[in-house]
């Protein structure tokens, strides 16, 4: 019989008791972040002056990070409601139905001011803090994707520096903890200059009878803190970094980022996960911005309950900690949960197994309030309410800028460089070049359930095990008849056996957003979600990271609110609900506000995840088509970025009702397995679609793209009528970029019956070692080994 | 009798249910934790890949300290058979049980890639099923994976048939010395690598080549060919 944990025992004092010590002053309040006003009111609520630690804990709860008080009322307005949805926004994930009963929980979060600061441990804590939200809910975290924005590497030594410190980062915490990092983007652009993004997305696996939530449950049940001990890094990580503009005295803020070690993030997980399948516990948090003061807080608020708890029992690193420092500190690797009286003994043996720290420091009340004792001292006593729910909300101004808010890029080619150095250039351009240097860089097969991976197709895929978590067929094989069988391998495609999965991806060009911010942020979800098609994937959920600057200045307002509209329409349009997401505003640095990025991230369910076409052409002979409607435009394009071109003001709208038309065509086609290959034009148009899927494939094409068959048919020309446009010019079909097209390969009757339904035009054959293009009056003709070395020698510099 | 495989968790380890699943599919596969000094009576041992204990001191310093390592090098001394993957292949290195040692990679950096892999000697249970000379093709990734023997050692290596393993010409990821990928030791029943098996199983998933070590040591060797 084991011993039997002691609950923690409290003083009885009695209601309205004040808590001990001298209450700081309104100038403190605004050092913590905090306005005048904002003081007033919780001087209003508290009906006294609070005390430092309840000073803290407002300061931090009512920060637009932890409070999102710019934000709110535009989040409202987005589609929050699917037929695969499991769990909206509100948790600490999302989570949508995948396949065989299993439920995929993700979200994406942003950790730029303290990568900018810090990049190694910036990024590091990224990915450390998403993947607590995901196993947070019960969830095994299966794969890790981010978006990463930087300045331009050729003119900076600033952003070489965070580029690989990044990187670093999110390989050093994800590959030891064990998740494969399978996705990403990546963009070079100047605004980004002194405020770099990095936005890491984490996707969990999990069954609903072990979903776990975060409302605190049970009066007399004990709060339990596990994981790391508490010290005095991350202190006002929230609220004096996150939630303000970069200045240049950053490197004073450096004691505001946290310090990863995902060693102990690795066992931490561990334990909850067991903690979880043996039922041990009623509900699980995790501790991110704001310490334990958010995590608790939040516990409370959504279980209608109260805390007390003694910091005293906080298992410290360093001495002499004040109880507001415990409170507020954002160390990491830290959860909290709440468990019986009766399973407390088993708790702590599972912590003690893992070799985390594990205390009892807390216990559920029915007070609604939130009691903090420092000992036998009572140090604070706050309304649940008045911290989680009233902080001020606020309406921001929205106004358009009367002229661009961002200089124009630097000027890289001449006017009249040849549609062959364009290409050469384009494919070398940051932007494009070949991303092995950084993915090489992340484990990507751990957990053995990537099926496709960076590089080799458009989207990611994993494959979803059965409802007994067995993988691979021969798994299922072997429990089935009793042995092993021969491992011929697995190219049966009956659908007995097919092989479900999911596929992700993330997604957020700011330069488009900044052209225009409703129609960019449609742009960004619709290539999310044409990524996805690529590989045969439906959306099923949608989680965004909204990056802005300072949402006070009315351009910004602007931005964010044009940028919410477009997000929401897309979302309808496609039929795809909004799970959840985060909000990064104050992205200024000295040099200005960074362009407006909202960062998409989706995951989609594929019925067979053995049916995805490749990026790269299969077969020599097979025809290469281009399909969709949307008309390219140059104003916007890596071309026009590259000839120092102004982002334009404002873009032509999309007619979502066939982009969506031309994205679930595509889907259906690679489901069908009746595509070689399959790529969206993106960043450089069809010209570099076509050269990345020859690259991929490691053979060469000859293509027309003006004469193919299919390029006079009536009803485009009618469409483009109805839009007040002529034809397309050369350069524009070329290397003009737009939404929902795609370039694929298939036999003549693949491509025909795609032709049913979706504008396809054909363009040529696979074949040989050239990528050779006429399009009019412009032609180019290379070979594949200097594009290609063009292509994988853009990156390597900044990683020697 | 099936055989059973036993695959050891410390804390950090990241590959062990991959290589449980492996170890299943030709076998009965049960883990063993780091903190107990039994094997459970298994056939053939796993240390599987990850980071065990942080990989901080040195990678694979701290685990052989582990009270179940005191039983593999038992184990392994009477005969018993011993697949070190990755962390696997430095614990046994650190815990004299292999040769050489594992440095940081030459571009000090983490490198994930498919690597092909020749086959060095047939005379490992975990390599029986292979022909010497044939090319197989198995991940690697890894930040400390360069293998390094002093000249003389890399001499006797070669002679006494130790080389389990090599990269294909351009395959080398770390500048491991002689494009050494794994080592046996001179009995050949204890084998590490770096690349990693257990995540080649699955045609699916790129490669199956990885599952014929798995099978090679379950006695299985040619089901899988």
């Amino acid at each position: 019989m084991a011993e039997t944990a002691t609950l923690p025992q409290f003083p009885d004092v009695p209601a309205g008791t004040v808590p001990e010590g001298t209450p700081p002053d309104v100038a403190a309040a605004i050092a913590l972040g905090l306005t005048a006003d904002e003081y007033a009111l919780v001087v209003e609520q508290m009906g006294r002056n609070p005390t430092q630690v309840e000073l803290a804990m407002f300061s931090l709860m009512w920060s637009e990070h932890c409070s999102y008080k710019h934000s709110k009322k535009l989040l409202g307005t987005l589609p929050t409601e699917g037929e695969s949805l499991v769990l909206g926004p509100g948790e600490n994930a999302g989570a949508v139905q995948a396949a065989n009963g299993w439920i995929a929980a993700f979200k994406v979060e942003s950790h730029n001011h303290p990568s900018a600061v810090e990049p190694f441990q910036g990024a590091a804590t990224g990915v450390g803090g998403i993947l607590r939200d995901i196993f947070a809910l019960g969830a095994r975290p299966v794969a890790v994707l981010d978006a990463l924005r930087f300045g331009e590497p050729q003119d900076s030594e600033r952003s070489r520096f965070l580029l690989d410190g990044a990187v670093s980062g999110i390989g050093h915490y994800g590959n030891l903890i064990g998740v494969p990092n399978i996705g990403g983007d990546l963009y070079f652009e100047g605004p980004y200059e002194t405020n770099c993004l990095v936005n890491a997305m984490a996707i969990g696996l999990v069954r609903k009878e072990t979903m776990m939530f975060s409302a605190a449950k049970g009066v007399g049940n004990a709060l339990v803190v596990f994981g790391a001990s508490t010290g005095r890094d991350g202190i006002g990580g929230a609220s004096v970094l996150a939630s303000a503009e970069l200045g240049e005295d950053d490197a004073d803020k450096r004691p505001t980022v946290q310090v990863g070690d995902p060693f102990e993030e690795k066992k931490v997980m561990e334990c909850s996960l067991e903690l979880l399948e043996r039922g041990l516990i009623v509900s699980l948090q995790d501790c991110g911005a704001a310490g334990l003061t958010s995590a608790a807080s939040e516990m409370a608020s959504k279980g209608e309950v109260g805390l007390d708890v003694d910091v005293a029992l906080v298992p410290l690193r360093e001495d002499g900690l004040e109880p507001f420092e415990i409170m507020v500190s954002e160390s990491q690797e830290r959860m909290l949960c709440v468990a019986a009286p009766d399973k407390l003994d088993e708790v702590l043996a599972v912590c003690a197994k893992w070799e985390v720290y594990g205390s009892a420091f807390g216990q559920v009340t029915d007070t609604q309030r939130f009691r903090i004792f420092d000992g036998g001292t009572l140090v604070g006593d706050m309304p649940v309410p008045a911290l989680v729910d009233d902080c001020p909300m606020y309406d921001i101004y929205p106004e358009k800028p009367t002229s661009s808010l961002y200089p124009a890029p630097p000027r890289r080619i001449a006017d009249d460089a040849t549609p062959g150095e364009i290409l050469k250039a384009l494919l070398a351009s940051p932007n494009l070049a070949d991303r092995t240097p950084l993915f090489q860089q992340y484990d990507q097969m751990v957990q053995s359930r990537t099926v496709r991976r960076p590089g080799t197709a458009g989207a990611a895929v994993l494959a979803i095990p059965d409802a007994a978590d067995r993988l691979a067929p021969h798994e299922i094989h072997a429990a089935e008849i009793g042995a092993a069988p021969g491992f011929e391998g697995d190219h049966n495609h009956d659908p007995e056996s097919a092989r479900p999965g999911i596929a992700a991806s993330i997604d957020g060009s700011g330069r488009r957003v900044a052209a225009d911010p409703y129609a960019g942020t449609i742009w960004n979800v619709l290539e999310c979600a044409s990524n996805l098609a690529t590989v045969g994937a439906r959306p099923l959920g949608l989680t965004n990271n909204l990056n802005f600057g300072n949402p006070e200045k009315p351009a910004i307002a602007w931005q964010l609110t044009e940028s919410i509209k477009g997000l929401g329409d897309a979302c309808r349009a496609l039929d795809v609900p909004v799970v959840g997401g985060n909000v990064s505003l104050y992205n200024e640095g000295t040099t200005g506000p960074i362009y407006p990025t909202p960062v998409i991230g989706m995951v989609g369910e594929l019925p067979d995840s053995r049916t995805t076409a490749p990026l790269g052409f299969a077969n020599d002979g097979d025809v290469v088509a281009g399909v969709g409607f949307s008309f390219p435009q140059i104003p916007l394009s890596e071309l026009s970025k590259l000839r120092g071109g102004e982002i334009p003001d404002g873009l032509p709208g999309w007619d979502l009702a066939v982009a969506r038309e031309t994205i679930e065509a595509v889907r259906d086609a690679v489901r069908r397995g009746d595509l070689s290959s399959c790529t969206d034009v993106a960043e450089g148009g069809m010209a570099v679609a076509i050269t990345e899927s020859a690259i991929a494939g490691g053979k060469g094409v000859t293509l027309d793209l003006r004469g193919g068959v299919g390029m006079d048919r009536e009803d485009w020309k009618e469409r483009l009528a109805q839009e007040g446009k002529s034809l397309a010019t050369d350069e524009e079909i070329l290397f003009g970029e737009a939404p929902a097209n795609f370039i694929v390969s298939g036999t003549p009757d693949a491509l025909a019956q795609l032709g049913e339904s979706v504008w396809v035009r054909n363009l040529g054959v696979v074949g040989g070692d050239r990528v050779s293009i006429t399009c009019g009056d412009l032609a180019l003709d290379e070979s594949l080994e200097d594009l290609t070395a063009a292509w994988s020698g853009g990156l390597k510099p900044y990683f020697p | 009798m099936s055989v059973r495989f036993g695959v050891v968790r410390f804390p950090g380890t990241c590959d062990e249910i991959d290589a449980l699943r492996a170890c299943a599919a030709v076998g009965d596969a049960e883990l063993l934790w780091h903190g107990d000094a039994d094997l459970k009576d298994v056939d053939v041992v796993v240390i599987p890949g990850g980071f065990s204990y942080g990989d901080y001191l040195r990678v694979g310093a701290l685990a052989r300290f582990s009270p179940v390592m005191g039983e593999v090098v038992k184990f392994a001394e009477s005969g018993g058979a011993v697949l070190g993957i990755c962390n696997g292949f430095q614990i046994l290195a650190e815990s004299g049980l292999l040769p050489g040692a594992l440095l940081p990679n030459l571009s000090l950096r983490f490198v994930c890639r498919e690597v092909d892999l020749v086959v060095g000697t047939d005379r490992t249970p975990f390599t029986s099923g292979f022909d010497v000379g044939e090319t197989i093709e198995v991940p690697a990734k890894h930040r400390c994976g360069r293998f390094y023997v002093p000249d003389d050692q890399l001499a006797e290596l070669k002679a006494n048939d130790q080389v389990l393993f090599r990269y294909a010409d351009g395959h080398n990821p770390n500048g491991s010395v002689d494009d050494i990928a794994g080592v046996c030791n001179v009995a050949g029943n204890v084998a590490g690598l770096m690349p990693h098996p257990e995540h080649a199983v699955d045609a699916l998933m790129g490669s199956l080549d990885g599952l014929r070590m798995f099978a090679s040591a379950a006695g299985r060797a040619g089901v899988a060919a």
